[in-house]
């Protein structure tokens, strides 16, 4: 069997089965052994099957189909042939339902760009190798309806990104399952919840929800997975929607606490603001392009039409795969014209697309009408991400199970908007990217300001989760296409590994505040060097130019590519790489604030500490294991044969998007540029500024922690008096809440309050007046039925009854006077008839 | 027209057959007996019997509806017969019941 029939299959069904176990604990959960223990087992045997397939389908299947990518060969390569441009750029045409490996492709300048775009080529064919690697699998599994050119399938689009992001899923699904095994262990009996109060003054008590719990972590990843793996827009949307009621549905676990549901409601709420402008996104994708897959398609008769991907980016022409704006666009601009009768031809078309120079120019309109695309999907983007302006809801999220913190809202669901970002990189035009850029900066530097002041150890991670998840963004939108999504693999590591951590500190001191722990790592060593581990990657901690953990390399990618960018656009790119070097330095200070204040010192709660142990294995033995990961999954492999040199960057590159190799310019804002994230300099000179900056700011930050929350050289009250007032901004989160408060929720409260008032005083007195009016109505109607319609028919009953009255006399049971009436009836009528017949005749 | 001095025609008949009722008529509604009131109703039926068989007779009729009315007749002999052994049953056992046969007694049903 080949890659094209195999891949499809595995992770196909590695998706379902999370479903198949929904579907069983829906139906058969409480009855899932004692208490519905089995749940649990039921649901971590399907996650870790899926994991098993997945990375059977990275090993066994894409691995052998398209070999290792070799980084070092690249890097090696680059240093010696970068001033040598190579022209060719021969387009390879897409055959069958596989979408070939890309030539390389070269930015150029198109007629209408500005003068000083600079040309820039160089040739990839060697490293993405062997002409026909498959790039990506797409495909449709069914048809669910086809309405006119509307055709809405369930599909696939897999390439490396899709294999690498499944087996990132399901591993980590897997640990935090077992993990939850442990965690949830509470709810196999009945719970007193001492943080609710019944109004009778007691606290709540209720039945475990075991079966539940695994029941949504099911549902969850097989939403998740089916993001991954959609072929098309309409199906990521609907993925989307429903790992957004999931999160809901486990933020919402406890869902008596008045703050758990007002956190589930607040994220629903908030992620629905994003998800509007998506599909407004959507829908002008949709509605210009005319399909929403992402690759070809085929209709029935075998014929291909071209995907959002290849309309944007198309394949066969001069400048291959860079970005265009597409045909339906411009027709879309120039529907005035089509109408007149205007012909729109290819040759046409192409003149509107140039038409850029008036500001009503039908190019530009079409041009624009791809940034509201763009915008859009990032909005939704920005939802779910928790990107600023929307990512208030993220730490409010932490409300729900440790699990489903570390699982849910740092690891897969929130990563699933950079995913999509990363998804869409054809589509978005520079300004988007710039726009990407800028709201990943700001979330970056806001929610690493915040982290620094929380005291509640998971908060402390929320915001650093939304920090990290701002470089992210940064890092797409400087045009690091490899550098976030790459970010957001090793994240995924270390962040679902901090959680789980701090899931097991609450579950041993059966508190969130940092202010009453201290010198756990006697009591937890397990928890606590895996910790270390954790907080080591996440700031990036190695050594400059040779090995680092994880956090290392993905960090300094993405500020590479933040300088690089500044290098290229002197005038604004700086402070993009300004706050990405500052942000650095922010979280190595609140991590290790956060693992110093944990771990070491004197313990500021006797009682606490008292009581703290060590968690069970089923609970550390997860964290062990991403540990491992968390320290080493930013590397490549250094043995193993055929795998030698795997590397998560490497299969990154093999996904890596048509056309993003090559530099590009803004069209609106023409001195932009987007310098490539592949070229030779940046490995050459930017990358080891990049990483000494990296490098120092990381030690800055560790050694400001050490110094305070450590060694405690500085009271961290005395600093915390002398800048009271910033202090005081960043415990109360920038006043984001009480901003949202003032300007959406209040008025809100007070539209509705004046329309209840509205609907109290005239439409509830309309319906009022109305229904007094009917009771006349009906008191009228009472009368007549009484009294005429049935005083008709009483009256007629009474006349019936004295008719029988009257005819009874007549039966008078005598027999002979019975004869004497018919003797004389018949008489009677005899002579009646004879007057009769002889009147006749006399006639 | 004196039907006496005329021969023996259908007038003749008719009249004893009219007598016949009459008399049963009468019967029926004085007895008391229930007896009685049974003769009355064979007077009454044999009256109607004489007034077929006469309209059935080819001698006195010819163009009458000949052997119909004997048929009729018949018919009604045995409508008769089985009506008097009815009667006879009804009549005993309302003499068990009320040991008498005066039909007088027999109101029990009256509305």
């Amino acid at each position: 069997m080949s890659a094209a029939e195999q891949l499809p299959v595995l992770l196909g069904t590695a998706w379902l089965l999370p479903l198949a176990s929904f579907v069983l604990i829906v139906f058969f959960g409480p009855r899932m052994g004692k208490h519905g223990i089995y749940a649990g087992y039921v649901a971590t045997a399907a996650i870790l099957l899926g994991c098993v397939l997945s990375l059977y389908g990275l090993f066994g299947v894409w691995i052998s189909e398209n070999g290792v990518y070799d980084l070092a060969a690249e890097h090696q390569e680059h240093a010696e042939e970068h001033d040598e441009p190579d022209e060719g750029d021969e387009a390879r045409a897409t055959r069958g339902q596989v979408i070939r490996a890309q030539q390389p492709d070269a930015a150029e300048a198109e007629d209408d760009l500005p003068p000083d775009s600079k040309r820039f080529h160089f040739d990839t064919s060697e490293h993405e190798g062997k002409s026909g690697t498959v790039k990506a699998f797409t495909g449709d599994w069914y048809t669910l309806g086809k309405f006119g050119s509307l055709q809405v399938t369930i599909g696939y689009y897999i390439d490396s990104l899709t294999v690498l992001m499944f087996c990132m899923v399901t591993f980590i699904a897997t640990c935090i399952h077992f993990y939850a095994i442990g965690y949830m262990h509470d709810e196999l009996h009945d719970i007193t919840d001492h943080e609710v109060t019944l109004s009778d003054g007691h606290h709540l008590h209720r039945h475990g929800r075991f079966p539940r719990f695994f029941q949504y972590l099911s549902l969850f990843c097989f939403s998740m997975l089916g993001l991954v793996i959609a072929g098309n827009i309409a199906m990521v949307f609907v993925f989307w929607e429903l790992v957004g009621i999931c999160s809901y549905f486990l933020i919402g676990f406890y869902i008596e606490r008045k703050s758990a549901s007002n956190a589930a409601n607040k994220a629903f709420i908030v992620n629905r603001i994003g998800d509007f402008g998506m599909i407004i996104g959507l829908m002008a994708l949709f509605g210009s392009l005319g399909t929403f897959s992402f690759g070809n398609w085929f209709d029935d008769q075998g014929a291909e039409h071209p995907g959002i991907f290849s309309q944007v980016r198309p394949g066969e022409q001069e400048y291959p795969y860079r970005l265009r704006t597409p045909d339906g666009m411009v027709k879309a601009a120039a529907a005035g014209e089509i109408a007149k009768g205007v012909e729109p031809t290819k040759e046409q078309v192409d003149i509107w697309r140039r038409d850029f120079s008036k500001p009503n120019g039908y190019g530009r309109q079409a041009y624009w009408l791809l940034i509201v695309a763009g915008l859009g999907i990032f909005c939704g983007c920005v939802g779910k991400s928790a990107q600023f302006p929307l990512h208030v809801w993220l730490p409010d999220a932490m409300e729900g199970p440790t699990p489903v913190s570390a699982l849910v809202h740092s690891a897969t669901m929130v990563a699933a908007g950079v995913y999509l970002v990363g998804r869409f990189y054809p589509v978005f035009t520079p300004e988007v990217l710039l726009v990407i850029a800028i709201v990943g900066c700001i979330t970056l530097f806001l929610a690493a300001t915040i982290a620094i002041t929380a005291v509640d150890i998971k908060r402390v991670l929320a915001y650093s989760t939304v920090s990290q998840l701002g470089y992210m963004m940064l890092a797409l939108g400087v045009g690091g296409w490899v550098a976030g999504m790459f970010h957001l693999v090793t994240h995924a590591f270390f962040k679902s590994l901090l959680f789980m951590c701090s899931g097991s500190v609450i579950h041993a001191t059966h508190t969130n505040d940092m202010t009453k722990m201290g010198g756990l790592l006697k009591k937890m060593p397990w928890t606590g060097y895996t910790m270390l581990a954790g907080c080591l990657a996440i700031i990036g901690a190695g050594v400059p130019f040779s090995i680092g953990l994880s956090g290392h390399y993905s960090k300094d990618a993405i500020l590479a590519q933040a300088l690089w960018f500044q290098i290229k656009n002197p005038l604004y790119g700086w402070p993009f790489f300004l706050v990405a070097s500052g942000g650095a330095a922010l979280t190595a200070f609140y991590m290790f604030r956060l693992w110093f204040m944990t771990f070491v010192g004197q313990p500021r709660d006797h009682h606490v500490y008292e009581h703290a142990h060590e968690s069970p294995r089923i609970m550390y033995l997860p964290l062990v294991v991403l540990a491992g990961f968390a320290i080493f999954v930013g590397g490549s492999l250094p043995f193993g044969g055929d795998y030698q040199g795997l590397a998560v960057q490497g299969l990154l590159e093999q996904a890596r998007p048509d056309g993003t190799v090559a530099e590009s310019n803004g069209r609106l804002i023409p001195t932009l540029h987007y310098p490539s994230e592949k070229d030779p300099k940046v490995h050459r000179d930017v990358h080891k500024q990049a990483e000494l900056v990296a490098f120092g700011t990381a030690l800055a930050g560790l050694l400001l922690a050490a110094a305070i929350y450590g060694l405690q050289l500085i009271n961290p009250n005395e600093v915390r008096n002398y800048f009271r007032p910033i202090y005081q901004f960043l415990v109360r989160k920038w006043y984001f809440d009480e901003l949202y408060q003032a300007l959406f929720v209040e008025p809100t409260l007070f539209v509705s309050r004046r329309v209840a008032e509205f609907d109290k005083k005239v439409i509830d007195r309309f319906i009022d007046a109305l229904a007094r009016w009917a009771r006349i109505v009906a008191l009228l109607d009472d009368v007549i039925d009484r009294y005429i319609v049935d005083g008709f028919v009483n009256w007629f009953a009474q006349w019936t009854y004295s008719a029988g009255l009257q005819m009874r006399r007549l039966q008078t049971g005598n027999l002979r006077q019975y004869i004497v009436f018919i003797v004389v009836g018949t008489v009677g009528l005899f002579v009646l008839m004879s007057f009769y017949a002889f009147a006749n005749a006399t006639h | 027209m004196n039907v006496l001095a005329q021969p023996v025609g259908v007038s003749h008949f008719l009249i004893v057959g009219a007598i016949m009722f009459v008399t049963g008529a009468v019967c029926m509604a004085t007895k008391r007996n229930a007896l009685g009131v049974l003769m009355g109703i064979e007077l009454v039926l044999n009256g109607a019997n004489v007034n077929f068989v006469a309209f059935g007779s080819e001698l006195l009729n010819p163009d009458g509806i000949g052997l119909d009315g004997q048929l009729i007749a018949l018919f009604v002999i045995v409508l008769a017969a089985a009506e008097a052994a009815v009667a006879l049953a009804i009549a005993l056992n309302f003499y068990n019941n009320h040991s008498t046969i005066d039909v007088d007694r027999a109101d029990e049903l009256k509305g």
